[in-house]
């Protein structure tokens, strides 16, 4: 193979690693916000998944994937209050209530979708205005003949999908908010401190659920780019566990927007290999199954977690339920 | 205690009269689920054949995971169920336990061989219509670039591959396959995603006809196939209609016909060994409507003299579950 043959499936690769990131992007971030506000959230699965099969359900019904889109946030910020009342009103555990939400998603989904489809939980197939194309990016046929830039614009950079570009968009957007802002100063400081907060005459309670609001918006679009992007129908189970790996992601980029972007691209790169090189030859010595591949994500989550490189610490008041001092 | 009878006794009699009255055949669907759009619906469509020709009526069953095999087959076993009809070669081992159980109710299993004396083992020749599919993909292909793309990664899979590939390279001997399998577990039946992914990554690398054969993955497999612009193979079912133009041919696993048979035969079926293929219209391939456009003449008449040449015995399609070795790549 000579190089622009090597450049070219290089490229390929890496557009194929941020079809497979963005979900995780926006599920990550969505955990940022509210594990930073001091309220874990392993319910992103279920999340992601409920926002699926509406975004799925109601861009069929409608014919218009932002409609659908809308509804797959407004399900997904239905069970982030669901998430709050128990963990943050009734101060549950954080754990249980996400888990609960899994399983209830899970569930609900397929009931409701073998209802309305007959179609073993899953939707009708969308087309059309139904769901989301690619988008071409402007002065690509200029640009391509630009050597080396030109192809990685064409190849890469341009046509993705809409959610594909505001999910690299809500990376910084994100960092601004929590790092450069009054609200982001406070939503850092109820999860860390919440007492302070508190002291300052600011409501603890009023800004842990505006976090996990902002985390199910997340959650919506995530799981509406699963339905309606990367898939053209609602499928059972869909998530596939992308919830936990966001997680992990989450964890493996010590709880920071940039750092999300980079482990997350990491992760749907590894994906990715996985995909177009099911066995990896090395020097015709060994080969690496791609069972290694699919589980490295994890296995570099909990090197990260045993403390082996860098530190990951999770905000302080994580997973406790702030009780006002009487 | 007297009581104590009374209430065994009517149960008994109760279960009695059940077996007797409700000898209803029965169907478990693999975890693809029952509207796969591919192997499990056409096991369905086969039962709905038989309830609308006989007026009878039967008990279906899907999977939802894997520990739930044993216990669906004896479930519908005490039940009375008969003959009991499962999709799928992951029923095996389950099934190994449960036919000597309950030696008189009629077990079929389609895709593997189970050897007890009450279960019929359906299996087909899949490697036959592979081949067809392989002739027909090479025909159509103008890249010299074909792919492939299977559910999990298991023998009965590569048995399609092996034919297909045999096929390609008997009709143009320099095209390359490209094959991908989606996945180990029996997640990778239904996982249209990760399906779509593929479909991208083998057409980035040049194939313009790609074959699935995943269960439901392949529902993301053609989906992405007529986003793109190249044509797609259906299998089990006839897909053609999945979309219009962009499927160039199924090929077709009469799996309904399978199931059919033996909810007609009924509790008497014979059991044993049955093997379809071509010869017998167990495999064929579709043309309808839908890919009247694109399965040109040309591509008809080769796949039609490859499947003439194979029933007469001068083509000999390698089986890949015969050695568990593929003579071609």
């Amino acid at each position: 193979m000579d190089i622009a043959q090597t450049f070219l499936q290089f490229l390929l690769t890496m557009d194929m690693t941020i079809r497979l990131s963005t979900v995780l992007i926006l599920a990550s971030l969505a955990g940022l916000f509210s594990e930073r506000a001091g309220i874990f959230d392993i319910g992103l699965e279920g999340k992601m998944l409920v926002a699926a099969f509406l975004s799925a359900a109601v861009s069929y019904e409608t014919g218009n994937v932002w409609l659908g889109v809308l509804a797959g946030i407004a399900g997904s910020m239905l069970f982030s209050l669901i998430h709050g009342l128990a963990s943050i009103t009734y101060r549950g555990d954080q754990l249980i209530s996400g888990v609960a939400l899994n399983f209830l998603a899970s569930g609900l989904t397929v009931v409701i979708g073998n209802a309305l489809y007959q179609k073993g939980g899953g939707t009708p197939t969308l087309t059309g205005g139904a769901r989301f194309h690619d988008i071409t990016l402007p002065f690509v046929d200029v640009l391509r003949d630009v050597p080396i830039l030109g192809p990685i614009y064409a190849n890469v950079i341009s046509g993705h999908t809409a959610i594909v570009y505001i999910a690299l968009l809500a990376v910084p957007l994100s960092w601004w908010i929590l790092f450069r802002t009054r609200f982001g100063l406070r939503l850092r400081a109820v999860g860390e401190n919440p007492a302070s907060v508190d002291t300052a005459g600011i409501s603890v309670v009023r800004q842990r659920y505006a976090a996990v609001m902002i985390a199910g918006v997340l959650c919506g679009i995530a799981g509406a780019y699963l339905a309606t992007s990367q898939a053209a129908s609602f499928g059972r189970e869909m998530t596939a566990g992308r919830g936990y790996i966001a997680l992990a992601a989450l964890i493996f980029a010590k709880w920071r927007p940039f750092y999300i972007l980079g482990a997350t691209l990491l992760f749907g790169f590894l994906e990715a290999i996985s995909l177009l090189y099911p066995k990896i030859d090395v020097f015709s010595l060994f080969t690496i199954p791609v069972q290694f591949t699919n589980a490295l994500p994890y296995i570099l989550t909990v090197v990260i977690l045993a403390g082996f490189v860098g530190k990951a610490v999770p905000p302080k008041a994580g997973g406790e339920p702030y009780v006002k001092e009487r | 205690m007297s009581f104590m009878k009374v209430m065994l006794g009517s149960a008994s009699v109760f279960a009695i009269t059940a077996t007797a009255v409700f000898a209803e055949p029965a169907i478990v669907y693999d975890l693809g689920g029952k509207f796969d759009k591919s192997f499990n619906e056409a096991a369905s469509h086969g039962a709905a054949k038989w309830k609308k020709e006989t007026g009878g009526n039967f008990r279906e069953i899907e999977m939802s995971s894997e520990a739930q095999r044993g216990q669906a087959l004896r479930r519908l076993a005490e039940k009375g169920n008969n003959p009991i009809v499962m999709t799928g070669f992951a029923f095996a081992s389950s099934l190994e336990k449960v036919a000597p159980d309950f030696p008189n109710t009629k077990f079929v299993i389609i895709d593997m061989v189970v050897n007890q004396p009450n279960v019929r083992s359906v299996v087909f020749k899949e490697q036959e219509g592979s081949y067809l599919m392989g002739v027909a993909a090479a025909k159509a292909s103008k890249s010299g670039t074909v792919g492939f793309i299977g559910g999990m990664d298991i023998p009965l899979i590569r048995k399609f591959a092996c034919g297909y590939v045999q096929g390609v390279k008997a009709t143009a001997p320099n095209d390359t396959v490209i094959q991908n399998m989606t996945g180990t577990t029996p997640a990778a039946w239904n996982d249209p995603v990760k399906g779509a992914e593929l479909t991208k990554a083998q057409i980035s690398q040049g194939a313009d006809v790609i074959y699935a054969a995943a269960g439901g993955t392949g529902v993301g497999v053609l989906q992405t196939a007529a986003d793109e612009g190249v044509y797609s193979i259906g299998v089990d079912s006839n897909q053609n209609y999945l979309h219009p133009g962009s499927v160039l041919t199924s090929m077709m696993k009469r799996v309904d016909v399978a199931v059919y048979n033996a909810f007609t035969e009924g509790a008497d079926l014979k059991t044993g060994f049955n093997v379809l293929g071509l010869a017998n219209g167990g495999i064929d391939y579709a043309l309808d409507d839908n890919n009247k456009g694109i399965f040109t003449a040309d591509i008809k008449a080769a796949v039609d003299d490859a499947k003439a040449k194979i029933i007469s015995g001068e083509i000999k399609v390698h089986d890949y579950m015969s050695d568990n070795s593929c003579p071609v790549e």
